[in-house]
Formats: C-alpha cells, structure tokens, sequence
C-alpha cells in the first residue's frame, strides 16, 4: 500500500482491471454481467418454486382454480349477458387462453413493480447483477403459465372429443415457444421500467395492479380483435400486448391471425418498453441502495 | 508483492439531503405546487440541530459527503484494516467497493475476483434446508455450483451442523444458523475479499475459529479488507490499515501508528468536550467546560457500552444565586430525549439556597450498560425557576461495543435505549407431583 496516487486517473492509464467502479456503467456490460450469473438465475427460482410449495397447503391447485373461475366468470359476464362473440371458438376456452397468456404478463409486470424494495436487505448486502432477480421471477411464472397451459390443452381435447374443429398442431408448437419468449420480453421489460420508477415513486406500487387491470380491457383477452371497430384499431397497434393474445389463440384454433401491421407495430413497442426498461433500472441500479 | 489489485482515485460519494425526493409522486407533486403558488415546501424537512451540528464539515447545501476524495492503494496479498468512528464513511467506502452502490465520481479498479461479506447468511431462506441454503448462499456470493459442491462437505463440517443439514434452518438455533452462514462465507476463494465485521459472531470458540480460517487464508496470497470497530481484532489480523474520517482518509500506513493516529484525532475527544473563554461571555453564570470522561477519567468520545463514564461540568457564578440548578439533558440523533438529570433537584431543598460566586465543578457519574450503543448528545444548562443563564450542547458521545460482548453472549442489540442487565430473580413455585397435580 502506498500513500498518494500521482499517476493519472486509472480509466485513462493502459493498466488492465477485472472491475472497473465508475459512476456511469453501460447497459451491455450489466447484460453480459447478468449472463454470467445465470446460475444464481436458476437458484433463485428454484428458491421461490419450492418455497411456495412449501408454503402453501393447495400448491399448483391455485394455478388451476384461478384462470377456470376467471374463464367461467368472463363466459357469464361478457359471454352470456353482453353477448359478445368469441370468433367460434368454444367460449371456455376462448376465455381461458386469453386470461393464462395474460396472466404470465401481468405476473412479470406486477411481480418485478418491487424488485427493489422486496430485495433491499439482499441488494444492501452483496452485489450480483440485479438483473437476475428480474429473470428469475419471469421464470418463476412460467410455472404458472405451464400449469394453467395443461389445464387448458386438457379442456381443448375433450372438447375436440365431443365435437370436432380444434387440433393441436405444428403451427401451435411452433408459434408458443416465439409468443411466450415475446410475451416475457415485454413484461420484463415493463417490470423494469415500472421497478426502477417505484425506487423514486414508491406509491406507484399501488397504481401497477390497478393499471393492469385497465390494461387488460385494452387488449383482446375478453373479446376478439376482429370486433374492434377500425376507427379503433390504432390503439392497438401501441399495444404490444395485442400481438401475443391474438397470436396465441391463433395458434391453438386456428382462429384469425392479426394484420401484420400490427404486429410489426406491437413488436416495435416491445423493443422500446425493454430497451427503456434496461437503460432506466441500469440508472437506478446504480443508486437504489442510497434510498431504498 | 508489489502488484496494485485494488487502486482507488479520488471517489466521492455525495447524499442528497432535503427536498430533492419525497418517495412519493404525491408529495413530489405536493411539493411542486406549493413552489409554484410561492408557498413553503410543506415537505422541507426540519434538520435536526443535533445531528446537523454533528455532521456540519461535510454538508454543503444539500449535499452530504459521505466520501470525499478517497484514493488509496492495496497491494497483493495484504490485510488491510479500516478504522473509523461511526459515520466515518468506512461503511460506505465498502459498499462502494463491493459494488453495492456507485461512487458520483472518481475510480476504483480491482484486479481478481472480489467477494463481499457484509453479512453471513445473506438470502438464507428459512424455509429451505441447510443444504439448499448453502447451494443458494453460495450462488449469491459468486460461487459456482461446481464450487460449493466441491467444498460441501467441508462447509458442514466446519459448521459443526452434521445431520441436521437437511433440516430447514428455521428450526436452527441461533447458533447453528450463524455456524452454517459463516462456514459458506469462510470457503469463499476469492483474490480479493471485503469483510464488514462479521467476525464478532458465534460463540468464543467458534471466533477463534474463524480468526484462524482467516489467517489460513491469507497465507493462500489473497487480499483482504476488513473494517471493524474492534481495535483488538484490527491490529492482530491487519499489519496495514486506513483511518477514515468525514468521508476522507486521514492516515494510512502501518496499523499501530494508525491507531494511534485514531486515539489522538482532536474530533476524537474534541467534540466530548465543550469549553469556553469565561472572559469572552457575559452572564451571571457562566458554563465554561463539560466533558464526557470515560471510566478511566480521560476525555473521550468514544464509551465503552459495559464500562461507567461521567460528566463533568465547570462553572462560574458572578454574583450569588439561589434556586440554581445545572440541568443536563442526552438527547440521541433523532432529538428524542432518553435522560434528564438536574444537579441540584427541587427535592432536596437545602441545595437550592443561594450559591455563592465562585468557579464550580460538578460531576455526574452513569453506571455501564445505562446507554445502549449508539451516538449520544449532550446539553447542559444553568438554570433557576425563573430564567435560564448559560446553556452549553454539542457535545457527542458515542457508546460502542468495542468488546464485542453483545454478539459474545449469542444476542443481538436490544432494541432499547437502555441495556441495563437488571436482576432478575428466578425460583420455582409448583411442581406436578406423581398425580399431576401442581403443588
């Protein structure tokens, strides 16, 4: 140990260093950081996997009762009173797809909205790339997802069984893998966004579950996109979330895909809401641990 | 031995105080409309006089400077001790070295694999196991899977566990938990290692145990910064260390002269004590010296928490007074008062005639464990019913557990202002005789 630096600042010296603690980092660097930690990704889900079925006496039955008394419900309310068509596909199921693709959405969202102040006594602790706790949680509800999704081919197949039109086929094993990893890219890049927001907002916690909800009447999830009248129909080309409803119906019955030009439009947002997401908690990252 | 693996230049780290965020959107918006009429801030903050006095050298506006342009160098293989009195910065140099939060300015560059240890049994889950808290522990210092695997078997064994590593650790006792963290964190291999005093855990036996994973490992040539309070500990495991004080580096070099440097700090006994010129005020009674002493009776701003320490207060009275009385009163950083203590008391009455003029001394002994750790002020004032003559604050004191005797018994701090062992007495009454019955 010598007592005075005289050389100039390191970051300009040609010295080589494993880390480098600067106040501005960059987005690619926190990427690459959190690669490497993939490992912590995989334990931490598997903490919150098993620590929930450990912790609750009916386990995986709350991801089958939840989306089926939520179908059933949608069926009576915007199936039966307001009468609203499902684009021929048997109501049920109609519903019940719209509500689980949603469902893994809103759990990204709303379940990253408090990375920060769920995972202070962590974060204030040890450092990792924060990243990671994100990821995790996306993966975490994709048990979810899985489950519900069992549930709801089970239904389709019986139904197919009773009567005839709906095959499980290439198109949909094809198309899921695309729209869960679209549907994931856009719920973590909102959680993100919305986590590193509640650093300095922390009411805005209570506005995410709220604002889910008004999301969700704007996307098709209890009706079809082809009931949309047209002067309509450029909210939905801002709404991501139109894409992979649509899409993932479209993919278990067949039923009628989007325009393109909303897809296009939809996965342009995307890009935006995780590129924005990662730039705003990389800001956040930095600091959180000062006022959290 | 000559290689830098850590070099520090010129890191400053600065909070912001006051008005610049509320937390929420509803104040922030509260805050803008009231600018926006030309109102006060209803959310200004009222800066506590105490702790503003305190930390006054490093406020500037707003702006508090946690770090103040700290450059340092640590070579290979080197112990390297931070000492520091509470709020040195010696809390958050670490935690901007192990990349907890980022530095506003300046550089730090590290050559190896660092690892942090602020705490043992951080993200430990008391639902899992011991052995899935270990994999879990281990991950989230930075070890890989291969890693813990390979060194599984003597974690537990060092942590003194056996069977009951399959057992979730909410059914450990204290003692275990902290054994089983401690024992993932001992077979962290990193280059670099930062310790935050997590060595004062666990009983006697299991210290030195640790004291000698410790050594065991720096002869394996890694670099380790250790912070503690514990002067023992510092000056037996770190040849070199780093004073800090307000937010800079105030010496470094080898640990005996820094520790020297530490006890002879004029801030060190310099805000325990208060004096004044009695010639530069006027009054009829005057406060002209008060000092914190420590059991040993030498001025001292740093108390020990088991050991007793006294006030002592000087005055001067100018013309005879009667109904006087020097109130002291120890307020902590919050501004809440714990303790009132008057001189002279209205009970006993003879005290209260009139005191001639003369030059006073007045003493106030406190037993130990009175005050639990923690920062302390104290202000003091000469009063009569009526008026008050001289008043004298900014004195600070802070009580330490320098021995280590809270985490020594197993316990935590007490959450009281107070940790004052009180006898307790304890007896059997009834016992169940063979019918069952209490008798």
């Amino acid at each position: 140990m010598t007592g005075h630096v005289t050389k100039p600042l390191g970051e300009s010296g040609t010295e080589h260093w494993d880390i480098i603690i600067k106040p501005s980092g960059n987005v690619s660097g926190r990427l690459t950081a959190a690669w490497k930690y993939r490992e912590l990704v995989w334990m931490f889900f598997k903490r919150d996997f098993t620590t929930f079925y450990k912790q609750t006496v009916l386990g995986p039955v709350w991801y089958l009762i939840q989306p089926t008394l939520t179908a059933i419900t949608y069926y009576v309310v915007f199936g039966k009173i307001a009468n609203l068509s499902t684009d021929g596909i048997s109501p049920l199921v109609f519903y019940m797809s719209g509500t689980i693709i949603w469902n893994y959405f809103s759990a990204c969202l709303t379940n990253n909205a408090e990375t920060f102040s769920k995972n202070s006594s962590l974060f204030g602790k040890v450092y990792f790339p924060r990243l990671v706790v994100p990821l995790a949680v996306a993966m975490s509800s994709l048990v979810a997802f899985v489950i519900q999704l069992m549930l709801l081919l089970l239904i389709t197949f019986a139904l197919w069984l009773s009567q005839d039109g709906m095959v499980i086929s290439l198109r949909f094993v094809l198309a899921t893998p695309l729209i869960l990893a679209y549907v994931a890219t856009l719920g973590v890049g909102a959680g993100l966004a919305v986590s590193a927001l509640t650093v300095r907002y922390r009411d805005l916690v209570y506005a995410v579950g709220f604002m889910a909800q008004l999301w969700m009447y704007a996307t098709p999830v209890v009706y079809s996109f082809s009931q949309v009248p047209e002067r309509y129909q450029w909210i939905y080309h801002l709404n991501p979330m139109t894409t992979s409803v649509q899409l993932f119906r479209w993919a278990l019955f067949n039923s009628s895909p989007l325009p393109l030009s909303v897809c296009l439009a939809n996965v342009a947002v995307t890009l935006i809401v995780l590129i924005g997401g990662l730039m705003l908690f990389a800001r956040a990252e930095a600091t959180a641990m000062d006022t959290v | 031995m000559n290689d830098i693996v850590i070099r520090a230049e010129h890191v400053s780290k600065l909070y912001r105080l006051g008005v610049i965020n509320h937390g929420t959107l509803y104040r922030d918006l509260q805050s803008w409309w009231a600018k926006w009429r030309n109102r006060p801030d209803p959310n200004l903050s009222v800066s506590d006089y105490a702790s503003a006095k305190g930390k006054q050298s490093r406020l500037k506006g707003d702006i508090f400077h946690a770090l103040d342009d700290v450059s340092f160098e640590v070579g290979h293989g080197e112990i390297v001790g931070i000492i520091g009195r509470n709020g040195a910065g010696k809390s958050t140099l670490l935690k901007v070295m192990s990349r907890i939060t980022m530095p506003n300015s300046g550089f730090i560059g590290i050559r190896g694999r660092i690892a942090s240890l602020l705490e043992v049994g951080t993200g430990f889950h008391p639902e899992l196991s011991g052995r899935e808290n270990v994999y879990l522990n281990g991950a989230i210092l930075g070890m890989s899977r291969a890693e813990v695997r390979s060194k599984f078997d003597q974690i537990v064994e060092f942590a003194e566990i056996g069977e009951f590593i399959d057992t979730p650790v909410k059914r450990y006792s204290s003692g275990m938990y902290v054994r089983l963290a401690f024992s993932v964190a001992a077979h962290l291999e990193p280059e670099i290692l930062l310790i935050d005093e997590v060595l004062a855990v666990g009983d006697v036996n299991f210290q030195n145990k640790c004291m000698g994973r410790m050594q065991e490992v720096t002869k394996a040539g890694r670099t380790i910064i250790f912070v503690s309070h514990n002067m023992t500990a510092i000056s037996s495991i770190c040849p070199k260390s780093i004073l800090m004080a307000d937010g800079k580096v105030a010496a470094m070099g080898d640990t005996a002269d820094v520790i020297k440097a530490y006890l002879d700090r004029p801030e060190f006994g310099g805000t325990a004590s208060y004096s004044v010129n009695p010639e530069d005020v006027d009054g009829k009674a005057v406060i002209c010296r008060v000092a914190v002493l420590n059991e040993k009776d030498e001025v001292s701003g740093t108390l020990e928490l088991s050991k007793g320490f006294s006030v002592e207060v000087e005055y001067e009275l100018r013309e005879p007074l009667s109904g006087l009385s020097v109130g002291m009163q120890i307020m902590m950083e919050d501004g809440y008062t714990p303790l009132v203590s008057l001189s002279d008391p209205e009970l006993d009455v003879s005290r209260l005639d009139a005191r001639p003029a003369g030059y006073y001394r007045a003493r106030v002994k406190f037993p130990g464990y009175l005050l639990n750790t923690g920062t302390f002020y104290v202000r003091l004032g000469i009063s009569s019913r009526f008026s008050i003559y001289s008043v004298a604050e900014g004195i600070r004191f802070d009580v330490e557990d320098n021995v280590g005797i809270i985490q020594m018994l197993g316990q935590q701090r007490k959450p009281s202002i107070s940790a004052i062992q009180l006898p307790w007495e304890v007896e059997k009454v009834f016992q169940r005789n063979s019918e069952g019955v209490l008798k």
